[in-house]
């Protein structure tokens, strides 16, 4: 069972092909799978659908795979930060399926438990639920929505044994452990590959069963806005 | 009806909506007026969500301070604090839908008198996405609408149907304007305050919403 992995495109090897849907972790720039995301750009394989919150900026994460036109269709809840991307949607070139935040993360964590489809408030009487089943509970209207089911998962974690088990840093958790779980296979870079036993079994955040293969490497880690105060306003 | 208009300036109408949390409270604050929420909850026990997955948001950091792995939801850099906590995007609106979350304080660019809130797209122009705002609105304890009472052209944002498409349906209970504060009833909006300097009959005229 070696899950670890030389390199992001060794890691990758094999699982790629036209077509695929991938569920990407990361909000904004903040705990993105940079990495992996640098080597699918390598690979050159096209026609993605890519679930993720956002869609990069331009030049960095998937704003990179916008640039080469790899992917095909966004499932995400914003996208404001990126010039190519609303060039390739306004012109018909790129589809977009606008998800509610929570909706995706649960679509997320939902096709990873295995459940096909739950029923949520979010979005009704909106757009969102359009053409969606509407079904009362306790006398309220929900809609219904899908599990992702992924063939590919790639997500960011901040450290992680040579068994899978990981630990996030701060909020660069955010997506990465429900886009972990949806997909058939998941990949996932970190900053450390530390020795098994020197993560404390009870601070693991996603177990080691979610993981199939693993790199290491050094991390950009952009600041989309940096905002800071002075000293003196303390 | 371009004439200045009386009432709370943007920290005024922060201060105002600081005086809707109480002890104890989770909250999450949108972006904009609602953000200065935070600088005005004095000794209050307020506890801040940031939905990609924090509870107990700190201030920005000093300079040289920054930490790319701590953001806040606009994606600004940020600090955690000794009671913060944090989890990942399922959790975060878990906690959101789940109804834990006591309030929300958002902007709005329009209210119907049902409380119907359009704060998300225009069409035709440039749609961002809606974010976490759906998940918000339809979720937590308490919706506050944070936002001024008319627009640049000096129409009322306050009206009797949204005009745009909807972030939620019915979703709002409080709204705080530059005039004034106004709740969500049967049958239309109902002035709770006055601004200083303005009347309830000045409201009327700048509202197009039925007041009841």
């Amino acid at each position: 069972m070696k899950k670890v992995y030389g390199s992001a495109s060794e890691a990758l090897d094999g699982l790629l092909f036209d077509g695929m849907q991938i569920a990407a972790g990361g909000f904004g720039l903040c705990g993105i799978p940079e990495l992996l995301i640098d080597a699918l750009v390598d690979s050159g394989v096209k026609d993605l659908t890519v679930a993720s919150n956002n869609a990069g900026v331009d030049g960095f994460g998937l704003g990179k795979l916008l640039e080469t036109k790899q992917i095909k269709k966004m499932m995400s809840s914003y996208v404001g930060e990126n010039a190519e991307f609303m060039r390739q949607y306004l012109s018909g070139e790129l589809e977009l399926e606008f998800n509610p935040q929570g909706t995706l993360a649960e679509r997320m964590r939902a096709g990873g438990a295995g459940i096909p489809g739950f029923y949520t408030k979010t979005g009704v009487g909106t757009q969102i639920a359009e053409g969606k089943e509407v079904k009362q509970f306790r006398g309220e209207d929900y809609i219904l929505e899908e599990g992702i089911f992924a063939d590919l998962s790639i997500v960011k974690a901040w450290k992680a044994d040579d068994t899978g088990n990981l630990v996030f840093r701060k909020t660069a958790r955010n997506f990465n452990p429900p886009a972990a779980m949806c997909g058939k296979v998941c990949v996932v870079e970190v900053e450390e590959i530390v020795e098994r036993g020197a993560l404390d079994p009870d601070h693991i955040h996603l177990p080691g069963i979610y993981v199939h293969r693993i790199v290491q490497g050094q991390h950009e880690k952009r600041i989309e806005q940096r905002t800071t105060r002075k000293r003196e306003d303390a | 009806m371009a004439a200045e208009i009386k009432g709370w300036d943007r920290n005024q109408m922060a201060a105002r909506a600081a005086e809707e949390l109480e002890d104890g409270m989770y909250v999450n604050l949108g972006i904009g007026i609602p953000t200065l929420v935070a600088n005005y909850v004095g000794d209050k026990d307020i506890t801040l969500q940031s939905e990609n997955g924090m509870l107990g948001m700190g201030p920005f950091p000093f300079e040289g301070e920054e930490d790319p792995d701590l953001i806040n939801a606009g994606k600004q850099t940020i600090t955690e604090l000794a009671r913060t906590s944090y989890f990942d995007s399922a959790t975060s609106f878990g906690m959101i839908r789940g109804g834990k979350i006591a309030a929300a304080i958002l902007g709005a660019m329009e209210v119907a008198e049902n409380g119907d809130l359009a704060n998300w797209m225009i069409p035709g122009k440039l749609v961002k996405g809606m974010g976490g705002a759906m998940d918000l609105v339809a979720g937590v304890g308490r919706v506050i609408v944070v936002m001024d009472h008319t627009n640049k052209h000096g129409d009322s944002k306050l009206l009797k149907a949204c005009t745009l498409p909807l972030t939620g349906k019915g979703v709002v209970d409080r709204i705080i304007t530059n005039l004034g504060v106004l709740d969500v009833v049967d049958g239309g909006l109902r002035i709770v305050a006055c601004a200083d300097g303005v009347s309830e009959d000045e409201i009327r005229a700048a509202t197009e919403a039925t007041i009841v």
